[in-house]
């Protein structure tokens, strides 16, 4: 039987970064994917004629630009391309744009009040100095405040040093903006209802907390902190759909010599004398490696494909507590032509843009409200966009694809499994509010995928089909990522590593966690790095 | 006779009120005496149409002339410094050509339109030396920059939108393969030729048939993403497939004040159109020499460490700087390589391919310089080279 060095669990934008780099150090590494297509949530997906979906992740930003350049992932054809605008439809038939342009943006901002437009310089202001503070420990392990091993206390004093840097009033709001929420946070700059509408999206997509809940300023960071070749906040692409992510990485982990198994689903991590031995496939066929490294979950890592009696009491119990909550939907359509938004001006560049259909705080926390009580939202917050807009190669010319990511959408409804009326009628609220702005929306439909956290949660493998594998708040970031005491990408058991978005920085395809990884599980083994590190000063 | 007065202010080009629709941001410069856009609505995502789809750009005010007569290959060997007979009737080459001391006077395009027949698209203007050159042989050298509109359509799906619109036989175009097709019954010419480094074809066309052909064109492209583009898009674009600019990454020998400020095609990298098996050509003599005793400077292309632009940088051989070997002409942010890419001249003892240099980036950073001494390997090739480039039949996107 053919040993490897590493096994990688999952084939995702991480598990493939891991490999990949584990690959370029020399190891030889398996990659194992239960699906018989890799990706995991970063896909794209043929299921309708022509029509190529991005039918889990859809919009690329956070993705580092180190990791990209260090894997040479343009070789292996990937390309993002930035759609530049956000834009949100009104009840009273107006609508509030924003701009790639910063002088349009202004424009359009004092169309909708000149006060707002003006605070806006310090909100970015403010927003970007909070971004500064968490890019540069993107790319590093989080370190352990209780050790005092001289690595730990280095990286504590750089994140002490970044603090010391900020006058004493920042530092305050420093720690007032990781704990508010970001209805609290965006009221202290803007007075006009759709702006903070506008901008509160940011802070709840992907978790299960709504926009008046506290922690929630912190996951508008987590949306913003990206860029887009040096635009921070910018969002794009990926050109083909975001399977181009992982195709690229999958192809710099091939040129390094790697391999790679779908249809190859892991039932058990095996454990002899305290160390990992290798793994169980769902075929029963056992493989065996030094060091195993798992891209899920933590609580499907530990609780579903492990031995209770291989891991520490205590460890266990805190994977069983850590928030990993479905709370988001996403519906997939292909369109047999462009829909009409009569609101915008013909040939409106922010038909390019992300879309949305709420406008006001108390809407965004009625759409929670729904979600709580375990329905979906009756009004829900969409973050829609027409990629084929931008990417000519995700639809037949003159056609199509339409993303809707959709929350609130409960994993269970009323603690219940989904059934297929529900699903459908869950849908039927999506298509009704984006018609409710486009007449001929729903005469252009020509298939509709339909996904629910259940959908996901069944297909792609993450618990309750959360996006961020773990909600985004303090109590579970930086070193309390994913529990206290394991945020440095290894497992209680030895041989076993994490390298999945529960570990730090978090979700999104961002590859950073993956990277990570890399560089820990190879300085344990006394192997050269090549894992880059993060870009000074950006 | 009465008085005339030439025309003041700048010229504008067939395609003007067209570019002027579509125009959201009142930018624009000047490109030999016509008024060009900068860009017409965000020069980042109009570099991306070029990266991504269809981007269309108004190459008009390039310099183009026309050269005619039974002497008129003998006449481009004897003035370029490649070899002009190779080049079939349908066929593009790109060349130098240089005075007698070897030193650039410019590159460009040569368009073989026919036995007897070419076009010659450069930079900068040239009638005089052509002229000059013409000495003893039986050809005709007109101007003809006004009297050609072009446009250069560019990005992975330009073919499509040439296919949509029905222009002839697009997909069997080679690069720098040109053909003639009709238009509206007129015979225009399109080539697979372009300055982006990706897929593309440029278009030259009478002017009277501008307006009418940028309609249809941007009707064609809509579907696969056309747009229109100005100069700051197509500049990121050109860095990246490493071309050359006169008067930027070299300065035209006629122009120079200075002794020494010139440069031979052998210190741009462009040996490779020097073709010395010739018996004569435009400063032969003095590029044999130089030739011989190796040339004293070297281009080079820089994949710099980090993300800041070596804007102007100070090329160094060490990281601790000392002797400064060299400095960079062109530097930008790759955004589809996403690194930081630059073109500069060194010292020809240094910089050869797989070599490490050291640059000196200086960047504000809100009311404080910080100067930043990065690692640059030098790069042979260019930085963005994908296959569709090359592909014939080209794919659709």
């Amino acid at each position: 039987m053919k040993r490897y060095d590493a096994l990688v669990l999952g084939a995702g934008h991480n598990g493939l970064t891991t490999a990949a780099f584990l690959a370029r150090a020399g190891l030889r590494v398996l990659c194992l994917e239960k699906n018989d297509y890799i990706g995991g949530a970063a896909v794209s997906r043929n299921l309708y004629k022509d029509w190529i979906y991005s039918n889990c992740s859809y919009v690329c930003s956070l993705l580092r630009p180190e990791i990209f350049r260090a894997l040479e992932l343009e070789r292996h054809g990937l390309q993002i391309t930035p759609f530049g605008g956000s834009l949100t439809f009104m009840e009273n038939g107006d609508y509030f744009g924003s701009y790639h342009d910063p002088a349009v943006a202004y424009r359009e901002m004092v169309r909708h009040s000149r006060r707002d437009a003006d605070a806006y310089v310090r909100y970015r202001a403010d927003t970007r100095r909070q971004c500064r503070l968490i890019r540069d420990f993107l790319l590093t392990t989080p370190p352990d405040p209780t050790s005092f091993r001289a690595a730990d206390l280095r990286a504590l004093k750089a994140i002490g040093g970044k603090l010391a840097e900020l006058d004493e009033m920042q530092m305050y709001d420093t720690l007032r903006f990781w704990t508010s929420s970001v209805a609290d946070f965006l009221s202290e700059y803007f007075e006009t209802d759709v702006i903070k509408a506008a901008l509160s999206g940011s802070g709840i997509i992907g978790t299960a907390l709504g926009v008046y809940s506290p922690g929630t300023a912190y996951v508008l960071l987590h949306h913003y902190m990206g860029d887009i070749d040096g635009n921070v906040g910018a969002w794009g692409y990926a050109r083909g759909g975001m399977g181009a992510v992982s195709n690229a990485l999958a192809g710099a982990f091939r040129a390094a010599g790697g391999e790679l198994r779908t249809e190859a689903g892991v039932s058990q991590i095996l454990v002899k004398k305290g160390k990992v031995s290798g793994v169980v496939l769902d075929n029963d066929e056992e493989i065996e490696a030094d060091v195993v490294v798992s891209a899920m979950d933590v609580k499907r890592t530990f609780l579903d494909c492990m031995q209770a009696s291989d891991l520490p009491g205590s460890f266990r119990h805190r994977i069983e507590h850590f928030k990993i909550r479905g709370s988001s939907g996403k519906l997939n359509i292909a369109l047999d032509g462009l829909p009409e938004f009569p609101a915008l001006p013909k040939g409106s560049p922010l038909y390019h843009a992300d879309m949305h259909f709420i406008d006001s705080l108390s809407r965004m926390e009625r759409a929670y409200d729904d979600w709580k009580d375990g329905a979906w939202s009756a009004d829900p917050y969409i973050d829609m966009v027409i990629p084929t807009m931008t990417d000519p190669t995700m639809a037949p010319p003159g056609k199509h694809f339409m993303s809707c990511f959709v929350q609130y959408c409960p994993h269970k409804l009323q603690g219940r499994d989904w059934t297929q009326p529900e699903r459908e009628a869950f849908a039927q609220t999506v298509i009704d509010q984006i018609a409710r702005y486009s007449p001929n929306f729903k005469d252009l439909i020509l298939h509709v995928e339909i996904r629910t956290p259940e959908d996901i949660e069944a297909e792609i493998g993450i618990t309750e089909g959360n996006i961020f594998h773990g909600e985004l708040t303090l109590d579970q970031l930086l070193f309390n990522r994913p529990v206290p005491g394991f945020s440095q990408y290894r497992a209680p058991v030895s041989g076993l590593y994490l390298c999945g978005s529960s570990t730090h920085p978090g979700g999104g395809v961002m590859a950073a966690p993956g990277a990570n990884a890399a560089r820990e599980i190879l300085r344990d083994l006394k192997r050269p790095n090549p894992v880059p590190p993060s870009y000074e000063d950006d | 006779m009465s008085a005339s007065q030439v025309a003041q202010g700048r010229l504008v080009t067939p395609f003007y009120s067209r570019q002027r629709e579509l125009d959201t941001l009142n930018r624009w410069h000047e490109w030999k005496g016509y008024t060009v856009a900068d860009a017409f609505y965000c020069a980042e995502l109009e570099y991306f149409a070029i990266r991504n789809a269809t981007a269309v750009f108004d190459l008009t005010p390039m310099t183009k002339y026309r050269i005619r007569g039974v002497d008129a290959t003998a006449y481009l060997d004897r003035l370029m410094t490649r070899d002009m007979y190779g080049l079939a009737v349908g066929r593009v080459a790109y060349a130098v050509w240089c005075n007698d001391a070897g030193q650039v006077l410019d590159d460009g395009t040569v368009f073989r339109l026919g036995e007897h027949d070419y076009r010659l698209c450069s930079q900068e203007r040239h009638f005089d030396w052509l002229c000059a050159s013409a000495a003893g042989f039986d050809v005709e050298v007109v101007h003809e920059t006004a009297e050609i509109a072009a446009l250069a359509v560019q990005g992975p799906t330009s073919f499509s939108t040439l296919e949509r619109m029905g222009l002839g036989d697009v997909r069997s175009l080679k690069p720098f393969d040109l053909m003639s097709v009709d238009y509206a019954g007129t015979p225009i010419v399109v080539s697979r030729t372009g300055f982006t480094g990706d897929l593309g074809y440029e278009v030259w066309l009478p002017p009277i048939l501008a307006e009418a052909f940028w309609d249809d064109l941007f009707t064609a492209g809509a579907p696969v993403g056309i747009r229109a583009i100005g100069g700051d898009a197509l500049e990121l674009a050109r860095i990246e497939a490493g071309y050359l600019v006169a008067g930027v990454d070299f300065l035209p020998a006629d122009e120079i004040v200075r002794p020494g400020r010139g440069r031979s095609p052998l210190e741009l990298g462009l040996e490779w159109l020097v073709d010395f098996g010739k018996p004569h050509f435009n400063g032969r003599r003095a590029l044999a020499e130089e030739w011989r005793t190796g040339p004293r400077r070297r281009f080079v292309r820089l994949d710099v460490d980090g993300n800041k632009p070596a804007r102007d940088a100070y090329i160094y051989a060490r990281p601790g700087g000392g002797k400064q070997v060299g400095f960079v002409t062109s530097a930008a942010w790759s955004p589809v390589c996403k690194r930081s890419i630059a073109l500069g001249t060194v010292d020809a003892r240094y910089g050869k391919p797989g070599d490490t240099l050291w640059v000196e980036i200086y960047y504000n950073q809100e009311m404080r310089w910080r100067r930043k001494m990065a690692r640059a390997s030098v790069v042979e090739g260019p930085f963005w080279d994908p296959p569709r480039r090359r592909t014939t039949p080209p794919v659709p996107y």
